[in-house]
């Protein structure tokens, strides 16, 4: 317990270490995120290319929309910093 | 026929790509006076170019390039604009006790107004007496004892939270505490502190008036505004005049645009009989965020953040929460609150749940649009900004960052256009998705 409240208290004090690694880790999950979705896309363009423009449309949408899921703790991590 | 047009295109592709590699190549001056510009120093007050350039050349050995404000000046609201590496000083408009104040920003934005003020951060400028603005938000200066009189309030705030963390401490304290009397003599204690820290912080509250200026993001919104009035009433005329004819000029420019939001977003969503309610507010969104976007990119004009303020998009985001909450029907407000197909003991669960979607949907939304737009607009200056650090070493190093950040710059900004794109039509795509689930009719 006493250490718990020892290095809550450091990450209060050095908010700026925390915030990188927040964003950092934000960066990791856009990346798996936008990457399976991207591969999978692929994928399917590969098995029918007739339908590649319509999977293309679809991969962009959910690449933005998996992308703002990133986006908020990177907002976060800048209020973390800033506030 | 073929071969005539090959060529034209290449010649055309080439031109863009050189007139977008020299716009950059000049935003270098243009940063570098703006490098000078930031630092307020007393070379740039006096306008004399040798020691400006000499203050230029010298300026990173002296004064270490702090990125972290330059691109937070840079997306945040502001008091003046600055075009060109020229700064415009906006109207400020103030409501205060005496009624109705306006004047020019530059009253505030003069070397011998700065000022300091011990524990908030950022610049300060005082207009005379009766004015200060900290950080873009402008207070009362006399009323509120002077810069000596905000310093002690701006105390008396630290010390109120100081307060705070005590009082949290002596609460965990209590829940950890076994016998009623140390409960109460708790108990005692944590009323006093807190007696304190309600007076400590009612006394820190620093008087300001209303403001209602014209800052950067005014301007920016009334630009798009004028934008799109613009445009869309002479599309609107052109229709009526041009009845029954092919579209022709901006009117064929646009249509494929309107009616790729009605027919890929509005009518899928919503379903083609209700879809006409919703579609003009749908076009207006996804336009003004798109040219709200397009405007933020444009090199030397201003470089407006207008999508990404919280408050716009908060604006844009309760309003399509009242369109859903004013629309719901009865399938809507059935599927929400008792969702069917589901055991009843879930219900318990499922239902605060959806109760709480209903408000995250649009928050989401929000934070989706602000956050892709800021970070977007962090990223390029971001790379300018690495120029400024590396080049601190030598003249040799700016130039040769300068080349490697021009590249990536380039290559985000393309990124850019395609993000604002992109989030308009995100964000249009879910408010219809939002609106067709409010209006959907209930089928089994």
């Amino acid at each position: 317990m006493d250490l718990l409240n020892v290095m809550l208290e450091i990450e209060g004090m050095t908010s700026g270490i925390t915030a990188g690694l927040g964003a950092g880790m934000a960066a990791v999950g856009a990346g798996i995120g936008i990457g399976k979705v991207g591969g999978s896309a692929v994928e399917a363009m590969a098995r029918q290319p007739e339908m590649a423009n319509d999977i293309r449309t679809n991969m962009i949408l959910i690449a933005a929309l998996v992308e703002g899921a990133a986006l908020f703790a990177i907002i976060v991590c800048l209020l973390a910093v800033l506030g | 026929m073929t071969s005539k047009i090959n060529p034209l295109i290449s010649f055309t592709g080439k031109f863009v790509l050189l007139t977008i590699t020299v716009v950059f190549a000049f935003s270098f001056s243009g940063i570098c006076s703006e490098q000078d510009l930031h630092k307020k120093s007393a070379a740039h007050s006096n306008g004399n170019t040798t020691q400006k350039v000499a203050h230029a050349a010298a300026g990173p050995a002296k004064k270490q390039w702090k990125p972290g404000e330059f691109i937070m000046h840079h997306v945040a609201d502001g008091h003046q604009m600055e075009w060109c590496g020229f700064q415009i000083p906006l109207p400020v408009m103030l409501w205060t006790e005496e009624g109705f104040k306006c004047f020019s920003s530059s009253n505030f934005y003069q070397e011998k107004n700065q000022k300091h003020v011990h524990g908030m951060e950022g610049h300060a400028f005082s207009m005379g007496d009766d004015y200060i603005m900290i950080n873009e938000v402008i207070y009362y200066l006399k009323e509120n004892g002077g810069i000596h009189g905000i310093q002690e309030m701006v105390k008396k705030a630290e010390e109120a939270d100081v307060l705070l963390a005590e009082i949290t401490k002596l609460e965990k304290q209590k829940k950890k505490a076994e016998s009623e009397d140390e409960k109460l003599s708790l108990d005692n204690e944590i009323a006093s502190i807190s007696a304190e820290e309600k007076l400590l912080r009612e006394a820190s509250v620093i008087a300001a008036p209303f403001d209602i200026s014209i800052t950067k993001n005014v301007w920016g919104l009334l630009l798009v505004l004028a934008l799109m009035v613009f445009i869309f009433v002479r599309i609107a005329n052109r229709y009526k005049t041009r009845e029954g004819q092919a579209p022709k000029g901006i009117q064929n420019l646009f249509e494929p645009l309107i009616l790729f939001v009605r027919d890929d977003i509005a009518i899928p969503s919503i379903g083609a009989a209700k879809a006409e309610k919703f579609t003009p507010f749908l076009l207006s969104v996804f336009f003004f965020i798109w040219f709200a976007n397009l405007v933020g990119l444009i090199p030397f004009l201003v470089g407006f953040n207008i999508a990404g303020t919280m408050s716009i998009t908060l604006v844009l985001a309760v309003v399509v929460f009242i369109i859903t909450t004013i629309n719901g029907n009865k399938t809507y407000w059935g599927h929400m609150l008792a969702v069917p197909g589901v055991p009843k003991w879930v219900l318990i669960l499922l239902t605060p749940i959806e109760i709480l979607q209903m408000f995250i949907k649009p928050t989401v939304l929000m934070i989706r649009l602000t956050a892709n737009i800021t970070a977007g607009h962090i990223i390029i200056l971001a790379f300018v900004s690495l120029i400024f650090l590396f080049g601190a070493g030598s003249e040799g190093a700016y130039w040769g960052v300068g080349a490697g950040s021009a590249i990536f710059m380039i290559f985000m900004y393309l990124i850019e256009f395609l993000v604002a794109f992109l989030q308009a039509y995100v964000f249009t795509l879910l408010a219809a998705i939002y609106f067709g689930a409010a209006v959907e009719e209930a089928h089994h």
